[in-house]
């Protein structure tokens, strides 16, 4: 096995060894990146240099005897977050020059607990979609099928992770924007509670729905990663002052005696077969754990869509307006007037998807229409709060399917939004409702494809998920496989 | 017909905080440009506001200056629309739930009290400038002024003439600077003012189309513009038209207002809740804390004036007309225990020495200390009237104490009687003519010889001392 292919956890006991160095381990990771990153494309910009001189540089520190929590290990970061002196994209051409004066909250902590960045990974633009096809930059492929999918919108990062282009992973989850991708591409995906972790320097799509996450291996590595990332940010409002945990506390606690609830609105028609039976096989590793099923109703399921395909375009209409062509960004020549300036730069720089986005967003926002639209959305978000506050009464956790089907076709959805935005038909809630949300790999397709189970727990409880998933992870018996490349 | 003018006013002022409203940046006025800003009011991608409190305690003076009721949870919201001066392409403004609600100020119009409600005190963010360059057909944006924090403050439709719309204005000024939370200056915009006004016939319940006015930026050009439009829309209906609901620009050197080109003004702001900023929660004990250390305000402290140092109205009107100028009375007063004197004194020389030389009152080179001392001379009959004038003179150029300046001068009143019989026979003396007539009956050249005395002794000679012995002297053979 290659040194790329390793765990953190596992990395950095080599590390602390001497086993092994950051050098050797970044090297490790870019020779995977040449000799894959044609077929893939993960990454939209990569960070070389840098990279092995600060691989270098946390080698001096371990030799000092300095350990930081992830001194030494690559990572790849989804370029929707800032990045001091780095070009910052998200995925668009308005932002096709754009470079950042400072660091997002994340990164800079990630700087601090001793991280080498890898490059900045592909996404869909302004992580609106669910396949990373959107991107300005080209598509990126799924590791287990070149001509399918990787998920989105954190495609790259999740992409990268299951190839080997990185050891972990940082992506944003909007509305399934890292359990997607991470279920469709085998790895763990973590969407953290909303406040958890600081939304500065993340480029907005839906603020209100907006959390940055790590892909990961397994869940340890999971639960190191939230350890160096979440915590109260005074630079956002929304940010909450609460006490982060230890969370690798959580690794492998017993959960004897928890109730795992099955909602069963999650368990419809129309879900592949095989996601099902995978699904069925979760539940009865659960209860080997020694954990009670119960099945619970979330009965406002049926709006998810609805209200997040009204509030995320009405949030991301005015979070795009600062992309006017004016400062920084792409400003288009032709435009003769300043009307035409704006409209032109806007029209070139976004993508169609964005555009479309932008238009549904400023008509529910439009006066005569709020009412009707927005507020009611904000009303209905309000009753899928409780539905899952009464969840939680009852259960530790939820579990459901992370998607509907495993990794579709390139190109196969691209004409039909409306498919397209059915794709997060499971993970939406999660951001409505602002709890943290979880998808660990549990199996694969007969055709090889990955599959995700999804385990959803009450505001701040990201421990929960780590125990069970941690449980999961030790008793599941699917093969554990690495994508053929 | 008769007309009736129906005019409501929504005034912006800066707010004086040290930073801006959602970032640390100073809001000093007049750096270069674009030396204030940091990424988040320049509106860079995945930056976030977080709230000044300073601002909401600022606002909430206002607040209760003008009666309000402060509302226990704020909402910050996004007013949506596209400018070059606007870099996150949003205004943060508030619209439902704003800082404040219902108030009202009170005005004296000619000696009646008039009662002004204002429907909201809302908190926002400034926009930045637009530069034009005259030459090359482009413009130049200074960011500087971006995410200043503003209150708007809209009046209810009070206001029934151009007259009483000024004095409001005027009246609002006086409590924010009063309050020490906005400068008040309205050539650097920090104070500015829009105002809707409808006609309606005399009598009529039913409020008429009104227009929007803009771009007034003084005192004076708000009435000059209201008084125009007042008198465009009175043609409008007379001529058998109807009044256009539109935005009107006042255009100063042509002393007439025209309408905006609607392209600008037809806008649909999408106002949101912000999802950036939580609601802020105000509690009552916040509030209590804010009153406790409000300042007395100007109406109060006229009426206060008035009472407790017997002056006249208008004395106390004018003392009180800044809050520096009222502090300085009162210092100036417990120096001296003469608030009359005082009153005119700084009402008088003091205010036209620093009229004329556009001095703030800091820099003043008299202080109360120093007035009130003067005035003390002048009462004890060390100085007189007159010399204070010269002595007043000499203060403010210098900057030194009276005492020191009367002692350096020689300045000190003749009030010993042999001295000044002295400096009366020679007067005598040298005017036997005059003397004779007087003596024969002309009683006006009474005058001549306190002037002529006064000339012998410089001004020095107390005048009532010198009255005293002048009649004794000239009436003896």
């Amino acid at each position: 096995m290659e040194l790329c292919e390793y765990t953190i956890h596992e990395l950095l006991d080599k590390l602390s060894t001497g086993e092994t160095t950051s050098v050797e381990i970044t090297e490790s990771v870019f020779r995977r990146i040449d000799g894959v990153e044609g077929r893939i494309h993960s990454f939209i910009t990569l960070l070389r240099e840098s990279a092995l001189e600060a691989a270098a540089e946390k080698d001096r520190e371990i030799r000092q005897g300095i350990r930081k929590p992830l001194g030494g290990i690559p990572l790849a970061i989804k370029d929707i977050l800032c990045m001091k002196g780095i070009r910052t994209t998200c995925g668009s051409r308005i932002l096709e020059n754009f470079i950042p004066p400072y660091d997002a909250t994340v990164i800079g902590k990630l700087k601090e607990a001793g991280a080498v960045f890898v490059g900045k990974t592909n996404m869909d633009e302004f992580a609106m979609g669910s396949s990373t096809e959107t991107s300005y930059y080209g598509i990126t492929r799924n590791p287990w099928d070149l001509e399918r999918i990787p998920g989105g919108s954190s495609g790259g990062s999740a992409a990268a992770v299951a190839a080997g282009e990185c050891v972990a992973s940082l992506g944003s989850d909007t509305g399934g924007s890292i359990r997607q991708p991470a279920a469709l591409c085998g790895v763990v995906g973590l969407k953290p509670t909303y406040g958890r972790v600081s939304r500065f320097g993340l480029i907005a799509f839906a603020s209100s729905l907006d959390q940055i996450g790590p892909f990961t291996r397994d869940v340890e590595d999971c639960a190191l990663m939230m350890n160096a990332i979440a915590g109260h940010d005074k630079r956002e409002s929304t940010s909450v002052p609460r006490e982060v945990p230890d969370y690798r506390e959580f690794i492998g606690k017993d959960i004897r005696g928890w109730t795992v609830g099955i909602p069963k609105e999650y368990f419809i028609e129309g879900i592949d077969p095989e996601i099902s039976s995978a699904l069925r096989e979760v539940i009865r590793t659960l209860e080997s754990s020694g954990a009670a099923i119960r099945e619970v109703s979330l009965p406002h399921t049926d709006y998810c869509v609805a209200v997040y395909y009204i509030i995320a375009p009405a949030e991301a209409s005015s979070n795009l307006a600062r992309f006017d062509g004016v400062r920084y960004g792409f400003r288009s020549r032709e435009g003769r007037d300043l009307l035409e300036m704006y409209k032109k730069s806007r029209s070139a720089g976004f993508g169609a998807e964005v555009k479309r986005r932008i238009m549904i967003g400023t008509y529910a926002l439009s006066s005569g229409y709020y009412d009707a639209y927005y507020k009611k959305a904000s009303q209905v978000r309000a009753l899928l709060k409780r539905d899952f506050d009464e969840a939680f009464r009852e259960c530790d956790v939820l579990l459901t399917p992370t998607t509907p089907t495993p990794a579709f076709r390139i190109g196969e959805k691209m004409d039909d939004p409306l498919q397209m935005y059915l794709s997060d038909i499971f993970t939406i809630s999660t951001n409505l409702a602002g709890i943290p949300g979880m998808s660990i790999p549990c199996g694969f397709t007969k055709g090889g494809l990955p599959i995700g189970a999804q385990l959803l727990a009450g505001h701040f409880e990201e421990g929960k998920l780590l125990q069970v998933a941690s449980n999961y992870e030790k008793r599941a018996n699917f093969e554990k496989r690495r994508p053929a490349l | 017909m008769e007309y009736e003018p129906v005019i409501g006013l929504e005034v912006h002022a800066q707010l004086l905080t040290e930073s801006k409203i959602f970032c640390g940046c100073s809001t000093r006025f007049g750096v270069a440009p674009n030396r204030n800003t940091c990424c988040i009011c320049l509106g860079m991608p995945g930056v976030l506001p977080v709230l000044n409190r300073k601002v909401v305690e600022f606002a909430m003076k206002m607040a209760l200056a003008t009666h309000c009721r402060i509302n226990p949870f704020n909402i910050f919201a996004r007013k949506n629309y596209f400018y070059p001066d606007l870099p996150k392409g949003y205004q943060i403004s508030q619209y439902a739930e704003p800082l404040a609600e219902d108030g009202y100020i009170d005005m004296d119009m000619n000696g009646a009290r008039k009662r002004v409600g204002i429907i909201r005190i809302h908190l926002e963010e400034d926009a930045g400038k637009l530069v034009h360059d005259e030459h090359y057909p482009s413009s130049y944006v200074d960011f500087n002024r971006t995410g200043v924090p503003l209150i708007e403050i809209v009046s209810a439709p009070d206001m029934r003439s151009a007259e009483e719309a000024e004095v409001y204005l005027r009246r609002l000024h006086e409590i924010l600077i009063y309050l020490g939370i906005c400068d008040g200056n309205m050539e650097e915009g920090s104070f500015r003012c829009d105002a809707n006004v409808s006609i309606r016939p005399r009598g009529e319940e039913k409020f008429g189309t009104r227009a929007e006015l803009k771009n007034m930026n003084s005192f004076r050009n708000v009435r000059r513009a209201l008084e125009y439009e007042i008198k465009r829309q009175q043609y409008v209906l007379e001529s058998g038209g109807q009044v256009v609901q539109e935005t009107r620009l006042w255009n100063d050197p042509q002393g007439v207002t025209h309408p905006m080109r609607s392209k600008e003004e037809a806008h649909d702001y999408r106002y949101f809740p912000d999802p950036d900023l939580i609601r802020v929660e105000i509690s009552g004990e916040w509030i209590g804390d804010v009153r406790d250390h409000l300042p007395e305000l100007p109406l109060a402290k006229r009426e206060r004036f008035v009472r407790q140092y017997e002056i006249p109205l208008y004395d106390a009107q004018v003392l009180t007309a800044s809050r520096a100028l009222a502090d300085f009375f009162e210092a100036a007063v417990k120096e001296c225990g003469k608030p009359k004197t005082t009153s005119n004194w700084v009402m008088g020389d003091f205010l036209a020495h620093l009229n004329l030389e556009r001095k703030d009152m800091a820099d003043s080179p008299v202080t109360p200390r120093t007035l009130g001392e003067m005035i003390g001379m002048i009462e004890d009959g060390t100085i007189s009237g007159k010399i204070a004038k010269e002595v007043f003179e000499e203060m403010w150029a210098s900057g030194k104490s009276p005492r020191q300046i009367v002692e350096e001068k020689g300045l000190v009143q003749i009030t010993d009687t042999a001295s000044l019989e002295k400096a009366i026979d020679e007067v005598m003396k040298a005017n036997p003519a005059q003397l004779e007539q007087y003596r024969g009956g002309k009683d006006k050249l009474f005058g001549f010889f306190v002037g002529q005395t006064m000339k012998m002794t410089k001004g020095k000679a107390n005048p009532a001392l010198l009255n005293e012995l002048l009649r004794k002297k000239l009436s003896k053979e």
